[in-house]
């Protein structure tokens, strides 16, 4: 089992959301989360002052999934988040070691 | 300026119920003026009334706290809330009674402490002769004056005071300055006291000391906004800059808030402006139309500015410039013309969006929300440039003269240095009170609060509570 966190622009959120139902991916979660990366933050101006703001909100998307569609859910990603342009974000995959589902104590790939 | 129904009046009332001789009732009557209370301009005065509350609340309150971190987004709106009501129980204590009875040129007597010996049949003069409007109606409408006043001073040192320091600094401020600013400027006689030359210059040596000098300023140009904006200007001086000034983001919690503060601020102010002229009629109207005026083109004229030099168009810069707008045509507005109302909000627009950009930058001053550079430059601006649009060689209306009963005829050097008698006298006044107000209660109490506090923020360690929770 592997565990995909993706960290995309907030608006192409609902692209890869569709992407990964399509596959059959039945559970995802979202964070809102902040970073610099190579995209370079901007300057905002109020009455003269200017701050300068590094940090850009992106969504991180957490999946965990059997080793068999980890290929196609990273094509998935990928195609649906890209805009060609500066701070598209990027896909980390790691090893899961067990899942468990808490309501029926499953565990391993029947929990995923 | 204030009188009762005198017999006069009652034994005249009295002929004409009794239908006797109509007409020497008449000629009795233009002798003496008949001095009566207007429905209409009383209805209008309770809305202006109620229309200026809401400049402070929550509109003033918004304002600010929109421009402040969201650490500190209590801390303003409660120190608006709470000088706000303060204020009303001081002005009905003693602050009607010093700024509006005759005393000497600079404070009022004590004979209406209390409020006492008003009652429901008092009246309080306007600015026609014989017009009236209840006298506790113009002790509320004077009253929401005294209470926005010390509430515009916060912006200049919001986010770093004790909140018992800005109360007991606002104590001694109001008593000190407000109230002879607002006796210096406003108090006089009344019109009807103006019957002949003589009568007019015996009425004249009672008025306030820049009333004297003939210093126009209609609904608080000098009297409210020079007046807080010196004292801004003196606070952030002696308490010091934020820490983090210039180093850390100080970015507005909600640009949203002060949208909406300032569009209550635009309402609120044709109470402000208009209900200044204390009754309902074709000069209101003027007033009306001179405060919608002035306030769009300052919005557009530093919208622009703005534009042009720093190259974005800013929602908080648009607000900025409304607000400029109706402090420049405050003093203003019962005396320009339409077109000198646009000319004025547009020069203002500009000179403030400077003052908060290029002087406060040279000059590194913290003036946390403008406190200085909106009301205390714009102010300034708008009683000078009164003199100018009041010409009515420049579409303006002239100053009446109550004796005469016409315009009297426009002299405007003379004007001119009238007004910088006000400027002047203010800026000294207010800077000197306000120097030793902020000494003694730094002394007594200390008026900043530790480094620790600033950095957890105001909200939780002087109010115990937070402003959002997301």
């Amino acid at each position: 089992m592997k565990l995909i966190t993706a960290i995309v622009k907030p608006f192409k959120l609902d692209d890869v959301r569709e992407a990964l139902s399509e596959l059959g991916v039945s559970g995802v979660t979202v964070t809102e989360v902040k970073g610099f990366g190579r995209q370079k933050g901007h300057t905002e101006l109020y009455r003269g002052a200017e701050y300068v703001v590094d940090f850009l909100p992106k969504a991180k998307v957490e999946v965990a999934l059997s080793d068999a569609i980890v290929d196609q859910a990273v094509a998935v990603i990928s195609k649906a988040a890209n805009t060609g342009k500066i701070g598209d974000g990027k896909i980390f995959v790691t090893n899961l070691e067990q899942v468990i589902r808490i309501r029926t104590g499953e565990t391993g790939e029947e929990a995923l | 300026m204030i009188s009762k129904f005198s017999g006069l009046v009652k034994t005249v009332c009295m002929l004409s119920l009794l239908g006797i001789s109509q007409y020497a009732a008449a000629e009795e009557a233009a002798a003496a003026v008949t001095q009566t209370i207007n429905k209409g301009d009383t209805a209008w005065m309770i809305v202006a009334t109620v229309l200026v509350i809401l400049m402070v609340i929550p509109g003033l309150a918004l304002f600010y706290g929109g421009m402040v971190r969201a650490k500190n987004m209590l801390s303003v709106l409660m120190q608006v809330f709470i000088i706000f009501s303060m204020m009303a129980l001081l002005w009905a204590i003693y602050g009607y009674s010093v700024a509006f009875t005759e005393g000497n040129a600079f404070f009022g007597g004590l004979s209406k402490v209390f409020l006492k010996g008003i009652t429901p049949e008092s009246m309080a003069a306007t600015f026609s002769k014989g017009a009236y409007v209840p006298e506790y109606l113009y002790v509320a409408f004077q009253l929401t004056f005294a209470a926005i006043t010390p509430a515009l001073i916060i912006g200049a040192f919001a986010e770093r005071v004790k909140f018992s320091a800005v109360l007991a600094f606002m104590l001694l401020w109001f008593t000190f300055a407000y109230l002879p600013m607002a006796h210096m400027v406003w108090y006089w006689a009344g019109p009807d006291a103006y019957t002949d030359a003589q009568a007019g210059e015996a009425a004249a040596a009672t008025a306030g000391f820049l009333f004297q000098k003939g210093t126009l300023d209609f609904a608080g140009g000098t009297v409210v906004h020079i007046n807080a904006g010196i004292a801004g200007l003196v606070g952030c001086l002696m308490i010091g800059k934020r820490i983090g000034f210039r180093k850390e983001s100080l970015a507005p919690n909600s640009v949203t808030m002060t949208m909406i503060g300032a569009s209550l601020l635009w309402v609120g102010w044709f109470g402000f402006n208009v209900g200044s002229n204390l009754e309902a009629n074709g000069l209101a109207a003027l007033v009306f139309v001179n405060t919608l005026l002035a306030s769009a083109a300052a919005t557009l004229s530093w919208m622009c500015a703005e534009w042009l030099m720093r190259g974005k168009p800013s929602m908080l810069g648009g607000a900025s410039g409304a607000i400029a707008g109706l402090v420049a045509i405050t003093p203003a507005c019962g005396w320009a013309g339409p077109m000198g109302a646009i000319g004025l909000g547009l020069f203002v627009g500009a000179i403030c969006f400077w003052s908060v950009t290029g002087l406060k930058s040279k000059l590194g001053y913290d003036d946390s929300l403008d406190a200085f550079g909106v009301h205390g430059i714009g102010g300034m601006f708008g009683a000078v440039g009164t003199a100018f649009v009041a010409n009515p060689a420049l579409g303006g209306t002239g100053v009446w003269d109550y004796v005469s009963n016409g315009v009297a005829e426009f002299n405007l050097g003379a004007q001119i240095v009238s007004q910088l008698w006000g400027v002047g006298t203010c800026i000294v006044w207010s800077g000197v009170v306000s120097y030793l107000a902020f000494k003694v209660v730094d002394v007594l109490i200390g008026l900043r609060v530790s480094e620790d506090v600033e950095r957890e923020g105001l909200d939780i360690c002087e109010h115990g509570e937070t402003a959002y929770h997301i």
